[in-house]
């Protein structure tokens, strides 16, 4: 088994384990560090896709700014455990974990019968040039200025949203 | 690039409805705010192996993108969450249903 | 260079790197408290061997030795999770910093850096990044309310002043135009240190280095008279001295990155004019790294001392009043640089 098989391997089972865990732990505080871990084995297969900038990025913005905005929230707000994820209502979540697993299948069968591999032929080169921060940066700054520039008006409304809804009082 | 990129694909769908599902069955509404997270990080990740088995950058550009929108949503949510847990001492969603107060 | 020569040339690097630092650390909890001692008029630990030299091994041993206590209500993976993350960030980081040219030997060309990776920059702050993990984990699964303070106080702060932290990087990474760290040293050749080049995002940098190593005057997660220790009151034993460990490697680390980004690294000014050898130039070059580093340590300590801890709402209103704007105009002021002077 080459090195980029084994590492696929172990970061797929990583992402898939923790997404089941982030949904089914009682405890908000345990299901944010699963969520943690998935970040982190979602930047590991960035990597093996040669995508080294959203790779770090991932880290830097979901692991290390709003993961922890949610920690804080949690941690403020302390709320209840639930119950056990099959503790109420039963029927219905298995219900729903079977209608999901049905449409994965599903899902999984479009991917197969399209065979997408077929009409790739993937470049290692195109692969890890594509992957830079230069050429992200300049796609951003050429092409993509205006989305871009969007995107920062984006954060500023969210700012202030967030202060105005966040804040105690409005005078 | 010995990895078939379907594998990708379907892991990418595996945790899509794994985030569906949390929706779905979860009552806290923090943790709901984590499965749209969970789904928001498997589209990242559709787009990103798409990019590289194409060689070309624009998927990870997208991406860039989707975590700008990702980071605006977790901050105006929490907000809101904050908000309704300072009037209804409760985040769970089900004992949140008047629309009003 | 084959896959295997260069597999073991990365462990016999990271075993070094790994043994240097746990020994600047030993040795830098002594120094703390000598120096602590010299500014109070006291003397200082001076018992266990010469001048008290072998306090750091007494120590390591008695905390070795206590007992592991672990509060009933705390949630117990957690509990011991949290010195792991700790540990885990103060070490991997040093995998980027240069501590030295790139060097020949045996026929192999060998950068003084444990991974020459082309994202360097960006790999610290993301790993960096994840360090409030720890302390936010380690206050939340204690059970306590003192531990939960310091462990809400600390993601609060470290969030903050990771901002201003992140755009005084970005003025160096405009000049050097590279994330690489080595790249970035060789941009500051001669008397081009970002120190003096950009002053502000220095200034920034050194304040949000304070702040994110939770040293005072911003060691408000720790703050021994209101929090009791903050978010390790209910940590004993190794585990409390994982993260007395980790506090210390991350002193070095923030000081190596201040040296790395600002105060140009290993290069000594005009060296090459002399004409050295190049064994001796490379060995000077790597004691001038040390030297700043031990410069930087030494005020860390230094200011420890001598000023007082801020209030919560000072700490915050500075950072994102004061510190936030400042780094700003500092980016403004690289790209004035840069276009108009042409740097």
């Amino acid at each position: 088994m080459s090195l980029e098989i084994t590492l696929f391997v172990i970061f797929a089972l990583a992402a898939a384990v923790s997404a089941v865990m982030v949904v089914t732990r009682s405890n908000p505080v345990i299901a944010a560090l699963f969520l943690v871990v998935n970040f982190g084995s979602l930047a590991g297969l960035f990597l093996t896709l040669h995508a080294q900038f959203i790779a770090v990025t991932e880290i830097i913005v979901y692991a290390g700014a709003i993961m922890v905005l949610f920690l804080f929230v949690i941690m403020l707000i302390k709320p209840e455990n639930e119950q056990k994820f099959l503790a109420v209502n039963k029927k219905i979540k298995l219900t729903a974990v079977f209608l999901a697993a049905l449409i994965l299948v599903q899902i999984a069968y479009i991917i197969l019968f399209a065979n997408p591999s077929a009409r790739l032929n993937p470049d290692l080169n195109a692969s890890v040039q594509a992957g830079t921060i230069e050429s992200i940066g300049t796609l951003i700054f050429t092409k993509y200025i205006l989305p871009f520039e969007a995107a920062g008006y984006l954060l500023l409304a969210a700012t202030i949203g967030a202060l105005v809804l966040a804040k105690k009082k409005f005078e | 690039m010995t990895i078939p990129i379907e594998y990708y694909l379907i892991l990418s769908g595996f945790m899509f409805l794994t985030g569906v599902v949390g929706v779905l069955t979860r009552r806290n509404a923090i943790v709901v705010f984590m499965s749209i997270e969970l789904m928001l990080n498997s589209a990242d990740l559709t787009f990103v192996a798409f990019s590289s088995y194409l060689g070309n950058s624009i998927g990870q550009v997208f991406v860039f993108f989707v975590m700008t929108v990702a980071a605006a949503e977790a901050a105006v949510g929490l907000a809101i969450i904050i908000a309704v847990f300072r009037n209804k001492k409760t985040v769970n969603i089900d004992e949140i249903n008047i629309l009003k107060w | 260079m084959g896959i295997l020569e260069l597999a073991i040339i990365t462990i016999v690097k990271i075993l070094i790197v790994l043994t240097l630092v746990l020994l600047t650390v030993a040795y830098l909890v002594y120094f703390e408290r000598k120096i602590s001692a010299w500014i109070q008029n006291r003397i200082g630990p001076n018992r266990v061997g010469y001048l008290g030299l072998l306090q750091p091994f007494a120590d390591v041993l008695k905390l070795l030795l206590k007992e592991d206590i672990v509060p009933t209500v705390s949630n117990h993976p957690l509990h011991a999770l949290a010195p792991m993350i700790a540990l885990f960030v103060a070490f991997s980081t040093y995998a980027v910093i240069p501590m030295g040219p790139t060097i020949t030997l045996f026929g192999w060309q060998i950068p003084l850096a444990v991974a020459d990776i082309n994202m360097g920059i960006l790999y610290v702050l993301a790993i960096t990044s994840l360090g409030v993990y720890a302390i936010t984990f380690a206050g939340w699964s204690s059970g306590s309310k003192y531990s939960l303070l310091g462990g809400i106080r600390s993601s609060a702060q470290m969030i903050s002043y990771e901002i201003s932290m992140g755009f005084s990087v970005g003025g160096v990474v405009l000049l050097a135009s590279s994330l690489r760290p080595i790249a970035i040293v060789e941009a500051q050749s001669g008397l081009m240190w970002n120190a003096f080049i950009q002053p502000i995002g220095f200034i920034t940098f050194l304040v949000a280095a304070f702040a994110e190593t939770n040293r005072l005057p911003f060691d408000l997660p720790e703050a021994e008279p209101e929090l009791v220790g903050g978010y390790h009151t209910e940590y004993s034993s190794m585990k409390f001295a994982a993260f007395f460990l980790a506090e210390y490697a991350n002193m070095i680390i923030s000081s190596a990155l201040i040296v790395t980004l600002y105060l140009g690294g290993w290069q000594i000014p005009f060296i090459e004019r002399l004409n050295l050898p190049v064994g001796l130039t490379v060995a000077l070059q790597v004691g001038a790294f040390c030297f700043k580093l031990a410069v930087l340590l030494f005020f860390f300590i230094w200011v420890r001392w001598s000023i007082p801890r801020f209030r919560y709402d000072q700490l915050m209103s500075l950072g994102w009043k004061v510190m936030f704007p400042l780094s700003l105009l500092n980016i403004i002021w690289v790209a004035i640089l840069i276009m108009v002077f042409k740097i």
